[in-house]
């Protein structure tokens, strides 16, 4: 392709309370760019295809490697990376816009706040402190270690939430990237010892039951989480715990 | 946090779907099907059905609760939805959405079945061939059969997919594929047997 400039659609917002509007921009062209290089070169020269110059585009960005999560944005209104999505690979004029999902902060930055919160929720961690030394945990198997590894590649960036269905405004659902993180959690040795917590944590009102079992969470997943079989898995383990509670615990 | 049921209601609410309300459809298809053997065979299973023992117990419990329970938190959970259909266009997706939908036609067409048989019997209609017939002369009324029909038998065959799966019985891709083609053999017998059954009214 012999291009000289990239043409970019952006919808842009100034504050969280403020009205989106929409700019346009030509980016020099350069082989193999990505959107992140795109929106430095119009940082660099903030000027509209029209010659009127503007603000640069805020966007938030942190490792350039797929592995921190920030970038996310709807390039052509999909979810995606904007540091692992290359020009050359997508349709022109490029639409970017930020995630509806979340509410927006500035132009394509976002609160992830939600994410975040539902992690809390679910006890997403694993407890090591004690008041006295506790030891070495039990060992993994290698078996689990080679899938739990894959859920571990989880980076909050957010996808899951903005193409779930049961994700919005009028629902109270913790997301799909929460529940796996309860699964890998549920898995790892020492942080299996607070499982019933977790499992309880997700029977709440939002929880696991409010998965519709739509499937977009793991078409979407840049780190391609089988985040619908972790689902299913802990369907498994809440129907069992659930059963456990009423009859035997 | 004790008082949140969600997981029972939840839980409640999708086995309501397959016991009773399922085996009640799968019975209701069944007693159906003999008008396929003319009128005579009809007028019998319906006769036998109405005169069963404890009758409006059974019909209370096994029919109007479980379904008007089903309905109602059904529709609420459906609010809950967006449709995002335009960007993914992923086959679950549209089972996603479809089962909402099908859910809200399929509440709809029962209003309007309990209302014309039912109903209809409370005062003083009887419920033989002839009633159905009746109905179904009416080109609009034998399309909301077979609308009601499939809307029915979709939500039904794709509940049970996601039934096997919210109940942690399909967790991996493969058992959840077997799953899948479960609900389509289900949707095709059940949707072969409606049709051949409401047809065999239309004279």
């Amino acid at each position: 392709m012999n291009q000289t400039f990239v043409h970019f659609i952006i919808q842009r917002q100034d504050g969280p309370d403020s009205k989106p509007y929409i700019e346009e921009f030509h980016v020099p062209y350069r082989p193999s760019m990505n959107i992140i290089s795109a929106l430095m070169e119009i940082r660099k020269n903030p000027v509209t295809r029209d010659g009127e110059e503007t603000t640069p585009v805020q966007w938030e960005s942190v490792c350039l490697e797929e592995v921190c999560g920030a970038c996310s944005m709807l390039i052509n209104g999909r979810p995606k990376q904007a540091c692992s999505t290359l020009i050359d690979t997508i349709e022109q004029p490029i639409r970017l816009a930020p995630l509806k999902t979340f509410p927006c902060e500035r132009d394509l930055i976002v609160d992830r706040q939600r994410m975040f919160a539902s992690l809390m929720k679910v006890k997403a961690w694993i407890e090591i402190d004690g008041t006295h030394d506790l030891g070495p945990g039990p060992r993994m198997s290698e078996e689990d270690r080679q899938w739990a590894y894959e859920l571990s590649k989880c980076m909050t960036c957010g996808l899951c939430f903005e193409a779930c269905p049961n994700v919005n405004d009028k629902s109270p659902f913790i997301g799909p990237a929460p529940l796996s993180q309860v699964r890998l959690f549920n898995t790892h040795p020492t942080g299996k010892m607070q499982a019933s917590h977790r499992l309880e944590s997700i029977m709440l009102d939002g929880g696991i039951t409010s998965c519709g079992n739509s499937g977009n969470c793991s078409e979407v997943c840049p780190k391609e989480i089988p985040l619908t079989h972790s689902i299913a898995a802990l369907n498994k383990s809440t129907t069992a715990y659930s059963f456990k509670r009423f009859f035997v615990k | 946090m004790k008082s949140d049921r969600t997981f029972f209601w939840r839980k409640l609410h999708s086995l309501s779907g397959l016991i009773p309300i399922g085996v009640f459809l799968i019975v209701h298809f069944g007693i159906n099907y003999t008008a396929f053997y003319g009128e005579e065979t009809y007028n019998q299973a319906a006769a036998m059905m109405g005169n069963l023992p404890f009758r409006y117990v059974m019909e209370l419990f096994i029919i109007f609760i479980p379904l008007l329970y089903h309905g109602i938190y059904g529709v609420y959970i459906a609010r809950e939805a967006k449709n995002n259909l335009s960007v993914y266009k992923y086959e679950k997706n549209w089972y996603f959405h479809f089962q909402r939908l099908s859910g809200i036609v399929v509440f709809l067409f029962l209003i309007w079945h309990v209302g014309t048989t039912r109903v209809a019997a409370a005062f003083g209609a009887e419920v033989t061939f002839d009633m159905v017939a009746n109905l179904v002369a009416n080109p609009v009324y034998l399309s909301f059969y077979l609308i009601g029909i499939l809307m029915t038998t979709f939500h039904f065959s794709n509940g049970v997919r996601t039934m096997l799966i919210t109940w942690g019985i399909t967790v991996n891709q493969k058992s959840q594929n077997f799953g899948k083609m479960l609900g389509i053999v289900l949707f095709i017998l059940l949707t072969g047997i409606g049709m051949i059954a409401i047809f065999a009214f239309v004279s």
